[in-house]
């Protein structure tokens, strides 16, 4: 598996690291209700098929990374930087 | 027909002529008073303690495939109870005593082998926490022996004892600890329910579940509508494809962890060898082959098979271990898709839907976890209460702050 990084052009997969659902980006207010921030810590959408997650370029640029891929078929569709992106 | 060596020997005098199929292949009828949806491991022991433990056998077993099909037949058959926190302790504890008694119970043989579990550590601080670790496992009633470099070196004589990175300091075994046939616990389950009256519905999935007013009134499959006032979700790896179709959204996020086997070899690997610092483990089937593992692939996936840097990864992990399995010749690699929770713990409980019950969240421990899994969820979905072994395994956990996370790693899914 390779991901295009916007910045430093297509590299194997051991380059980045994975954490997770590109929900994380929606962090609730620091005040939100306790509900909110079970949700947004836990709860997973989880679906096969299409998703966006994070992933960061560890061994290159280290920018984050939204990735949009199949979680059936491993395809990546997009890489896009987090910063300066549309969260 | 009750199986038998006597019967094996007969059989085998005339033929072998006079074997049944070991289940009905029944059509599914339009009402049971519960359903379960997922014909894998634990759904099956869930039909099985129902019928055995709380005499419900107006049920029916909903496998979308084969039984057997998922991850039931796609795991690496450890069994063992060496776990440290109150909750997974007790239950594993309770699992293990049911998997010494399992084959006289269901009257079928799923090899299982007590061969002895080896958790190997390499530093001053594993040391600790791994008699830390063995002295709860004692506790809770079960065994543990902590050894040392040379008691290690005298039941594992093939280890590397000259590696500097991770030097071998000692292990944890538990003598109890083991392996078993993986399909065999299916089938065993498979039988033993169908022999109780529980129709195990094959090619059949699930495709809606139906609620009215909150409370749960039957599912749609690709076999038809089917009412029951109970219905349980017991479908690990597809876990939140099921429950979406009750409006439910789980703290779940899927994984896949491959595995391996090697050709047939002569008995080499007399134990279960782990080997937590390089993320691999290792066992030796009956056939001969060496099955091994190691960490999952560490990004949600679907697709029952995995990439080429944890294979690289766990051969490097292995040929450290133990560099005289080198020669041995891969046979085949596979995937599992794993329920990954954000404490690494599974969940057996009631859903915020009346009727409607979940098991799920195996991780990656699923196998061993059958036979309490499966007593422990037909007792919620018989009494409407947990179980107390189970009793920690909460879906609102999350919420309430009440996790059980075994290696402490924090809310992030695919560090467990």
């Amino acid at each position: 598996m390779r991901l295009t990084c916007p910045l430093c052009g297509p590299r194997d997969r051991r380059e980045f690291y994975y954490y997770g659902a590109a929900e994380y980006l929606n962090r609730p207010a620091p005040d939100a209700a306790p509900e909110a921030w079970d949700d947004h810590l836990h709860n997973r959408d989880n679906p096969a098929g299409l998703v966006q997650d994070l992933w960061y370029h560890e061994q290159g640029c280290c920018s984050w990374l939204k990735v949009t891929r199949n979680t059936v078929t491993h395809e990546i569709v997009t890489v896009e930087p987090v910063a300066g992106g549309a969260a | 027909m009750r199986y038998s060596g006597f019967r094996v020997i007969t059989q085998g005098l005339f033929g072998n002529a006079g074997w049944k199929p070991a289940w009905r292949d029944p059509a599914p009828k339009a009402e049971y008073d519960a359903v379960i949806i997922g014909g894998g491991g634990h759904g099956l022991a869930t039909a099985y303690y129902l019928a055995k433990n709380h005499g419900l056998t107006n049920i029916a077993v909903l496998e979308k495939g084969y039984l057997g099909s998922g991850n039931i037949g796609r795991n690496t058959t450890i069994v063992r109870a060496n776990y440290f926190l109150p909750g997974n302790s007790e239950f594993y504890s309770h699992s293990l005593k049911l998997w010494e008694g399992l084959e006289a119970d269901l009257n079928y043989n799923v090899m299982h082998s007590q061969r002895g579990l080896i958790n190997l550590f390499h530093s001053d601080g594993q040391r600790d926490a791994f008699a830390r670790r063995g002295n709860a496992m004692l506790n809770q009633g079960d065994d543990a022996v902590l050894l040392d470099r040379e008691g290690v070196r005298e039941l594992l004589p093939y280890l590397d004892y000259e590696n500097t990175r991770f030097p071998i300091y000692g292990g944890l075994l538990h003598p109890r600890g083991g392996t078993a046939r993986h399909d065999a616990v299916a089938w065993g389950y498979a039988r033993a329910a169908d022999q109780r009256g529980v129709d195990l519905i094959q090619n059949c999935e699930v495709t809606g579940i139906d609620i009215v007013d909150g409370r749960v009134t039957g599912v749609q499959t690709t076999r038809g509508a089917i009412r029951a006032k109970k219905v349980g979700m017991v479908a690990a790896g597809r876990s939140g494809q099921v429950a979406a179709m009750a409006g439910l959204r789980l703290p779940i996020e899927s994984h896949v962890l491959q595995a391996f086997v090697t050709e047939g070899l002569k008995p080499v690997i007399d134990h279960v060898i782990s080997f937590g610092m390089g993320h691999f483990y290792i066992s030796q089937s009956d056939k001969g082959g060496l099955v091994f593992g190691g960490d999952l692939d560490f990004y949600a996936s679907y697709a029952a098979r995995g990439n080429l840097p944890m294979v690289e990864h766990v051969m490097e992990a292995g040929m450290t271990l133990m560099p005289m399995i080198g020669r041995a010749r891969v046979l085949r690699s596979w995937g599992g898709i794993m329920d990954m929770t954000p404490d690494g713990s599974p969940i057996i409980d009631k859903t915020p839907i009346e009727g409607l019950f979940l098991d799920a969240g195996w991780n990656y421990g699923g196998f061993k976890a059958v036979p309490a899994s499966g007593y422990s969820m037909a007792h919620l979905m018989a009494t409407g209460e947990s179980h107390p072994v189970a009793a920690k395994f909460g879906l609102n956990r999350f919420a309430t702050g009440h996790l059980l996370d075994e290696e402490g790693t924090g809310s992030q899914h695919n560090l467990h």
